[in-house]
């Protein structure tokens, strides 16, 4: 793992978001869909954010690429990728931030792939527009890039439709890694996909990851298969991160009633088959207060008696 | 029916099985009108649904599995095979389409409840029109209405969601007015296509819950079609394996993924994650896995297993305990379709045997 590629220091977090909060400002009503939340990722550090549809996950990924659009608003907190102040960027700044220093792969990025092109011109693309090379030496690098996910490059001159899904992913993630980003998003990547192909492509990021040594903040619902490749995680619920530690730390011991009720979503493979209660409706919490350290390193909001909701409190906690 | 059912035991009551499927093949021809090019989609699929029972298809997509409940539903024509319910062979009865009577025995619930309610119309008139069109309205009005309050709470929802439009509910909810839908008509063999994959994570175990107790209370029949092996072991009684359009293993769930006898099937097994197994998925193994799903020289299940099979045709190897009726095809003989047209052939190798697997392929 290469520390030298990023410009700062090994110590400090590539990127560090702190007290970060989100609305969706309706006409009549507003949303808060992120509400105070703070994390940040170490260099080559494999950050996951687990959760339902619904609890932000998202919204925080676009976040950090400031890709949020009306009616999204970053009502308060920072967003700092080494160093920088990336809520302060300027049109010029963030385009050069956004796929040189922080790269992301959507969900269904299979689809993404612009289907009149053929997967060389795409990649190509990015090679003559961000890195300035000729179209000569694109080409190369272009065919390197795809070998690096295990795809011959003879399929440069292939159209996305004739690669199979698990191809096109693998090529969006090549895509993405194309120049070094420091930090890689990833927003669900293997949801449309069956179950070996994913296996696959998570090996493969797995491999990218200690070669190149890029830290990754990897979204999904999956629990065993966050647990598998992250090295710290958060589980977040309503907006709000409830608990926050060690992968393997949270998954053997999991505090937060929200995180043992997720873990319980999925039936195991193994053991007894007992049954499962699954997200319950029982399963609701409303003003989440910050979270506190029980075991070193491990950080869960208290979820004993929720306090009172008043409107004092949710006033004053949005600011 | 009223929630005070009887409940009907959970193994086969009867020896003739709900629903049986004898050799069942489906060709999809390709190109124009003359063209003799065709795909092998389903090849002597073999697979019987005791009443009450649920079995569980699971396999990579592509294999066959949804062809196969399309077959089965008489949405697709197949090419060869018996359907059999209650014995009777529909395909012999319903000659060119799935009669009232079929339809009242089967049904199905699709993949995505975005798409399978028409938006136009309110929750009641799914539910009203599957009772009218098979007779099941009760005479009066004030008996409908009951039924429908019935349907409703019976899938765990709310008598006054009858007048939502499907926009206004959830996921979930929808998936379970799709299945009130299917329950209107009392049949006998529910057909569900990944009903939970396009599922969030918060509502997919109640979904499953919801049908392992229909099973319980009404004695419905199901078949569980499904990519996620966690799932179909937590709710099927058997799992049967599907590769390349060839049932390749069937077995008692739990016996089946704790000892997986099929390659393919120790390879889907290794490729679900998770966490609490002892280190890290093994590139090698799984390349070796792989090669035996795509050019097997070995069959290590001949009654002795310590004894290689040396058998003629492809036939079915008992695994363990006869009881828990699990048997495997003889790996000797890959499937047809395993040329290339699947997941598994396109991939690529892994980093251990890179040069192994380009000249297998």
């Amino acid at each position: 793992m290469t520390v030298s590629q990023t410009s700062f220091g090994s110590h400090e977090p590539v990127l560090e978001v702190k007290d970060l909060t989100v609305k969706y400002i309706g006409d009549t009503r507003s949303t808060t869909a992120v509400d105070r939340v703070s994390f940040s990722i170490g260099t080559g550090e494999v950050f996951g954010l687990a959760g339902e549809s619904g609890c932000g996950k998202s919204t925080i990924a676009n976040s950090i690429m400031r890709l949020l659009k009306d009616p999204a608003k970053i009502a308060g907190g920072s967003i700092r990728f080494g160093g920088k102040d990336v809520l302060a960027m300027n049109t010029e700044e963030l385009r050069r931030f956004r796929w040189q220093d922080v790269a992301m792969v959507f969900q269904s990025a299979m689809n993404s792939l612009n289907p009149v092109l053929t997967i060389g011109e795409q990649i190509t693309d990015i090679y003559t527009t961000h890195a300035g090379y000729s179209r000569k030496e694109s080409l190369h690098r272009a065919g390197q890039l795809l070998e690096l996910v295990r795809i011959n490059p003879s399929r440069l001159k292939s159209y996305p439709h004739q690669l199979s899904g698990g191809m096109r992913q693998r090529a969006v993630i090549a895509m993405a890694v194309a120049l070094k980003p420091s930090l890689l998003i990833l927003d669900e990547p293997t949801t449309a996909l069956d179950v070996v192909v994913q296996q696959e492509i998570m090996a493969q990021i797995k491999e990218l990851q200690r070669e190149l040594g890029f830290s990754v903040l990897f979204i999904t619902h999956d629990m065993s298969l966050m647990v598998e490749l992250s090295h710290r995680m958060g589980v977040m619920y309503g907006g709000r991160i409830v608990e926050t530690a060690k992968a393997s730390e949270i998954h053997a011991n999991p505090q937060h009633p929200y995180t043992q009720a997720l873990m319980g979503a999925f039936p195991p493979l193994t053991g007894p088959r007992v049954p499962l209660t699954g997200l319950a409706e029982g399963v609701k919490f409303r003003n989440i207060p910050d979270l506190a350290e029980v075991f070193p390193g491990h950080f869960v909001a208290p979820s004993g008696d929720s306090p009172a909701i008043t409107p004092a409190t949710l006033e004053g906690a949005a600011q | 029916m009223s929630h005070s059912a009887v409940p009907t035991s959970t193994g086969p009551t009867d020896d003739t099985p709900a629903l049986e499927i004898r050799g069942l093949g489906k060709q999809f021809s390709l190109g124009g009108l003359f063209s003799r090019e065709s795909v092998r989609a389903l090849h002597g699929v073999d697979l019987s649904l005791g009443r009450g029972e649920i079995v569980a298809l699971v396999g990579e997509s592509g294999s066959g599995k949804s062809t196969l409940a399309r077959c089965v539903a008489r949405l697709e024509r197949p090419t060869t095979g018996e359907i059999l319910l209650d014995g009777v062979d529909v395909l012999k009865r319903d000659r060119f389409q799935a009669s009232r009577a079929f339809r009242a025995q089967v049904q199905m619930v699709f993949q995505d409840p975005f798409g399978s309610l028409n938006p136009a119309h309110r929750i009641e008139h799914f539910l009203r029109r599957s009772l009218t069109i098979h007779g099941k309205t009760g005479g009066s009005e004030k008996e409908t209405q009951r039924r429908l309050e019935e349907l409703i709470t019976t899938v765990g929802l709310q008598p006054d969601m009858l007048n939502s439009y499907p926009h206004e509910l959830s996921g979930g909810q929808r998936q379970r007015v799709a299945i009130a839908r299917a329950l209107a008509v009392e049949p006998e063999v529910i057909l569900a296509d990944e009903p939970t994959s396009m599922l969030d994570v918060s509502v997919r175990i109640g979904v499953l819950n919801l049908m392992r107790k229909l099973r319980d209370d009404k004695g419905i029949s199901m078949l569980y079609i499904t990519h996620d092996l966690a799932s179909a072991r937590y709710l099927a009684d058997r799992i049967a394996v599907m590769f390349a359009g060839e049932i390749v293993e069937q077995g008692e769930s739990l016996d089946l993924l704790a000892n997986p006898a099929h390659p393919y099937t120790q390879l889907l097994v290794s490729a679900v994650p998770d966490p609490a197994r002892s280190g890290s998925y093994d590139p090698v193994r799984r390349a070796e896995l792989r090669q035996a799903v795509m050019a097997s020289t070995s069959c290590a299940f001949d009654g002795d297993p310590n004894q290689a099979c040396s058998s003629e045709e492809s036939v079915r190897h008992q695994v363990g305990d006869p009881e828990n009726r699990h048997w495997v095809r003889c790996h000797l003989y890959r499937p047809w379709a395993g040329a290339g047209g699947h997941a598994l052939a396109g991939e690529p190798a892994l980093p251990a045997n890179d040069t192994e697997m380009k000249a297998s392929a």
